[in-house]
């Protein structure tokens, strides 16, 4: 205990910094998590069989609403931290949260439901709403991330100022199709871990393409932020070392494919968990120290410092974290390793 | 004020209807722990069918629950942007010691709990089930803490930002329409904020409410097996266990409710005014069991017993308890409306309270219920302590099994009418005496944008709501995989409920 109330005592000038990483790595954790099973949402109306599809869905089966939670958490961690941040994104992102909430549901609803009646009509119907789901639900985290990186109008209260419409713009649409093609890629290489003979073969010969996909969109879209978001732009050549992040994070990408291609699935796979991260360290190392970027009034901009929490709780939310997160992550890995191995079908699956 | 109404609408349906979800998951989940941890130490397989099949029913709430939760969170930043940028210092800690103990920990086991009967040892996949429910309670308790630190407030101090300069501002601060956006509350003691004078009682009360609810769940579906004359062995020993827990509840929650109210007279008078609907302050002050309240004369019509509303509220059946002549006080209006006279600011006192009729209405609702709840619990517990309750030969039992079939809405319309006395009883305050509900919605959101994700929400929750009772009732159908020993009767299914219910089930007849 002693230890610890030293240990907070040294690190608070820090405090907003180390929120800005936690909150950060939550929704890291969030999207290498979900982003798979999202991912596998995506892929899934590419096979055609019953059987196989089942396969998909009972790869996620275990995992897929304990991977929500990191979406939960990681809210509850930025209201927590930075409450004026939480406020200005999520009253202004309303139309595309309702909807991601929407879409979220109508996946949960379509997992649960699929299995419960053998018609060929009745299945292909939540086939559908399941895809349609996952697809539609990355797309809108890909449109917030977007306007989020161009930066959207604030006032000076920091109050959204545009209206939904303005957060339909080309380059954010843009970045939804980015993220849907990100999380399929993920998806792919957790679907080749997971499946086995004939079907397997057929979900690896996606993955370069897949690969492809989205290295194509993704230097596109940095490309076009030199253009549409010239603050941001500023800051990259500004910090050059960001290029090197970016090497690393392509480096991983490259090892995932070579990884699939040798069978070492497991390691693609966290690979590809790595590859994620980096993704979005590289964001945050740009956008440091927003938390949401003012677009054409940067001065208006709410950044770390002047939307965070009193020292106080921050520290109290260290407690937490220190209490908390290693639990967590314990009996996560204990589940996964539980439930590790190739996806066969029982008696309990969808 | 469009925006504030619609708002509001938008925030009650969606925890209603989220409500209906957790204290099943909260219930079932200790039923589960009794259920499996009798498997294990009896060995009696039959208590694992128990637990095996309320596992399936579990995790169908559970993912309503899930999903309907998200919204909620999502709700605090997309319609209340400024009471979230007023509250975050301190209500965020509360949801996200929620986010990171509670619902990680009941994510985590939950797939073991579900799916991981073959893949682990009985031990472990007992300690997986007391995970979960231990985590749905801590999900309760945070909440509860966040919610009734908005309704008394303690640990924090006022704080104003402006131009980058904090000024702390005194205890008896009184927030101005022009400090909105840059005055905000800041924790001063994290222990105090949690334990702040009313959230003990409440967070009893819950839970006990969340344990009714779970075991009249299991005590409805049981009845209903045991007038079909279906898994006899299997609904006998689940009522059982579910009755006993009901029963115990009762105890407790009718303790816990005397306190929770006691809090009330305490901490919100004015509450407490409303919810008797006491317009003038006089001795021996009557308690209403039903009735109606004339707002517009301040006249309560109902039925009274005099004196009983000043015995429980300070077991003194003299004193009287205050009403809305003197709510709120002369002090509290002049501070804040201040150089008015005396008559003037009598004429303002309204403005401070609550609708009236609402808080009485669902107040009783509960009451009513509630003891509705406690006299079924106490009177199946007495049947089946004479060894009545399961002899379906008799038609006055099947009648009695007929009222438990329908007993699982009781504790549910208790759980709702509780909260919608607890939060209308609230009002004109979202955090209470120091922030109104008015303040405190998103400013940038337009009527349109609320008006249209409320009409989404309508359809989508119905749906969702079809989708739970459609799971719900293919899981009673299919009921517990039933080994040899209790065979199902061949004619079962071909004789409707209805017949069933006069004739009794040909098992039924057999067995006795
Ligand atoms: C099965 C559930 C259940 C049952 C049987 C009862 N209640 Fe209750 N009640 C709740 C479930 C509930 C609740 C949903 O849990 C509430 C809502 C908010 C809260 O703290 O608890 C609540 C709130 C609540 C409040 C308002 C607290 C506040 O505003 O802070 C009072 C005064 C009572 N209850 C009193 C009673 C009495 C006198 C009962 C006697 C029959 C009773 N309750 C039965
Ligand atoms: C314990 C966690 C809860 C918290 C933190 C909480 C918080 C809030 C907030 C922020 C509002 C909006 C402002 C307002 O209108 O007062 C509200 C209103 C409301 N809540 Fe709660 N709530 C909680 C649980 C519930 C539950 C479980 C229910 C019902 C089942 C409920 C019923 C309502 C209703 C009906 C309103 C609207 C009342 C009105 O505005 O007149 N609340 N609550
Ligand atoms: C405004 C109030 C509320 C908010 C913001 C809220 C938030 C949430 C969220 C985000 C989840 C999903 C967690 C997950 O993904 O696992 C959830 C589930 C849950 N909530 Fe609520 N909640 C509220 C009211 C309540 C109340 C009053 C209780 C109980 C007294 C409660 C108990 C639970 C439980 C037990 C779960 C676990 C899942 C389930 O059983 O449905 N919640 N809540």
């Amino acid at each position: 205990m002693h230890f610890l109330s030293n240990l907070l005592e040294t690190v608070t000038p820090y405090y907003t910094i180390i929120w800005f990483v936690l909150v950060g790595a939550l929704f890291t954790g969030y999207s290498m998590l979900d982003g798979f099973d999202l991912g596998v949402g995506v892929l899934h109306l590419l096979v055609s069989k019953d059987e196989e599809r089942r396969i998909f869905l009972n790869a996620i089966g275990p995992v897929w609403d304990g991977n929500e939670v990191w979406l939960v958490v990681g809210g509850g961690a930025l209201f927590a931290a930075f409450p004026g941040a939480y406020a200005t994104v999520f009253s202004s992102f309303y139309m595309p949260f309702i909807l991601l909430l929407f879409f979220l549901i109508f996946r949960a609803v379509a997992i649960e439901f699929r299995s419960k009646e053998p018609s060929p009509l009745w299945r292909q119907s939540w086939d559908i709403l399941f895809a349609v789901g996952s697809i539609l639900s990355s797309f809108m985290l890909g449109i917030t991330l977007g306007n989020l990186t161009r930066g959207i109008p604030l006032d000076a209260e920091g109050e959204f100022m545009g209206t939904f419409w303005d957060l339909l713009n080309p380059y954010s649409l843009f970045m939804g199709i980015t993220v849907v093609a990100l999380f399929a890629m993920h998806g792919s290489i957790y679907l080749v871990m997971k499946t086995e003979g004939a079907l397997q073969e057929r979900v690896k010969s996606w993955v370069p393409y897949l690969i492809l996909l989205f290295v194509a969109c993704y230097f596109t879209f940095n490309f076009s932020t030199l253009f549409v978001s010239s603050h941001l732009a500023k800051v990259v050549f500004s910090r050059p070392w960001i290029f090197g992040v970016l090497a690393v994070d392509m480096f991983f990408l490259w090892k995932v494919w070579s990884f699939v291609k040798k069978g070492k699935e497991l390691i693609a796979f966290l690979c590809s968990c790595i590859m994620m991260a980096l993704l979005l360290a590289t964001f945050g190392l740009t956008y440091y120290p927003n938390m949401v970027l003012s677009y054409p009034h940067p001065e208006n901009s709410i950044t770390i410092f002047n939307s965070a929490s009193t020292p106080k709780t921050l520290g109290l939310l260290c407690i937490i974290v220190i209490l908390g997160v290693p639990m967590v992550v314990s009996y996560t890995t204990s589940v996964y390793w539980i439930f590790r191995g190739k996806t066969r079908l029982t008696d309990t699956s969808y | 004020m469009e925006v504030e109404i619609l708002a509001r609408i938008q925030f009650a349906f969606t925890v209603a209807f989220h409500y209906i979800y957790p204290p099943l998951t909260m219930g079932l989940g200790l039923l589960l722990v009794l259920m499996e941890g009798t498997f294990l130490v009896t060995g009696d397989r039959l208590y694992h069918r128990l637990a095996h099949f309320w596992t399936r029913v579990f995790a169908v709430i559970f993912s309503i629950g899930t999903a309907t939760g998200i919204v909620m969170e999502f709700e605090f930043g997309t319609n209340w942007a400024t009471y979230s940028r007023f509250v975050g210092d301190i209500f965020g800690s509360a949801l996200a010691a929620e986010g990171v103990f509670a619902f990680m920990l009941e994510a985590g086991f939950l797939s073991l709990l579900l799916f991981g009967w073959d893949k682990v040892g009985k031990k472990t996949h007992f300690f997986a089930t007391c995970m979960v429910c231990l985590g749905s309670h801590f999900s309760a308790i945070w909440i509860v803490v966040a919610n009734s630190w908005m309704q008394t407030p303690a640990g924090y101090h006022l704080e104003l930002l402006q131009n980058g300069v904090r000024t702390i501002l005194p205890p008896d601060y009184i927030l101005q329409a022009a400090d909105i956006g840059h005055v905000r509350a800041v924790i001063d003691s994290f222990w105090e904020m949690v334990f702040n004078p009313s959230s003990l009682q409440r967070l009893c009360h819950v839970t006990f409410g969340t344990w009714l609810a779970g075991s009249f769940l299991v005590i409805s579906v049981s009845a209903y097996y045991l007038i079909r004359g279906r898994h006899r062995r299997f609904a006998e020993a689940s009522m059982t266990i579910a009755i006993f827990l009901a029963a115990a509840t009762s105890i407790f929650q009718s303790i816990s409710a005397d306190a929770t109210a006691r809090g009330v007279v305490q901490h919100q008078p004015i509450k407490l005014a409303a919810m008797e609907g006491v317009y003038k302050t006089e001795p021996y002050t009557p308690m209403n069991l039903f009735g109606f309240v004339d707002t517009a004369h301040h006249k309560v019509y109902s039925i009274q017993i005099p004196g009983l509303l000043s015995l429980l509220s300070f077991h003194n059946i003299k004193q009287p308890v205050p009403g809305f002549d003197q709510l709120p006080s002369d002090a509290f209006l002049a501070a804040r409306h201040p150089g008015k006279s005396p008559q003037e600011l009598a004429a303002l006192r309204p403005q401070y309270w609550p609708k009236v009729q609402g808080v009485f209405q669902t107040y009783h609702i509960m009451i009513i219920f509630g003891s509705l709840v406690f006299g079924i619990a106490f009177f199946s517990l007495f049947l089946w302590w004479r060894g009545w309750l399961f002899r379906t030969d008799s038609f006055l039992i099947r009648l009695w099994l007929f009222l438990l079939v329908f007993s699982v809405l009781f504790p549910q319309i208790c759980n709702q009418a509780g909260w919608f006395t607890a939060e209308m009883g609230r009002q004109p305050w979202i955090v209470y005496n120091i922030l109104k509900t008015s303040q405190a919605f998103s400013k940038k959101v337009s009527s349109d944008q609320v008006l249209g994700s409320l009409l989404l929400f309508f359809a989508v929750y119905s749906l969702l709501f079809f989708a739970f009772l459609y799971l719900l009732n293919r899981k009673i159908q299919h009921g517990p995989d039933d080994p040899e020993e209790d065979p199902e009767p061949l004619e079962d299914g071909e004789h409707n409920f209805l017949y069933q219910l006069v004739m009794g089930s040909d098992s039924s007849r057999s067995s006795s």
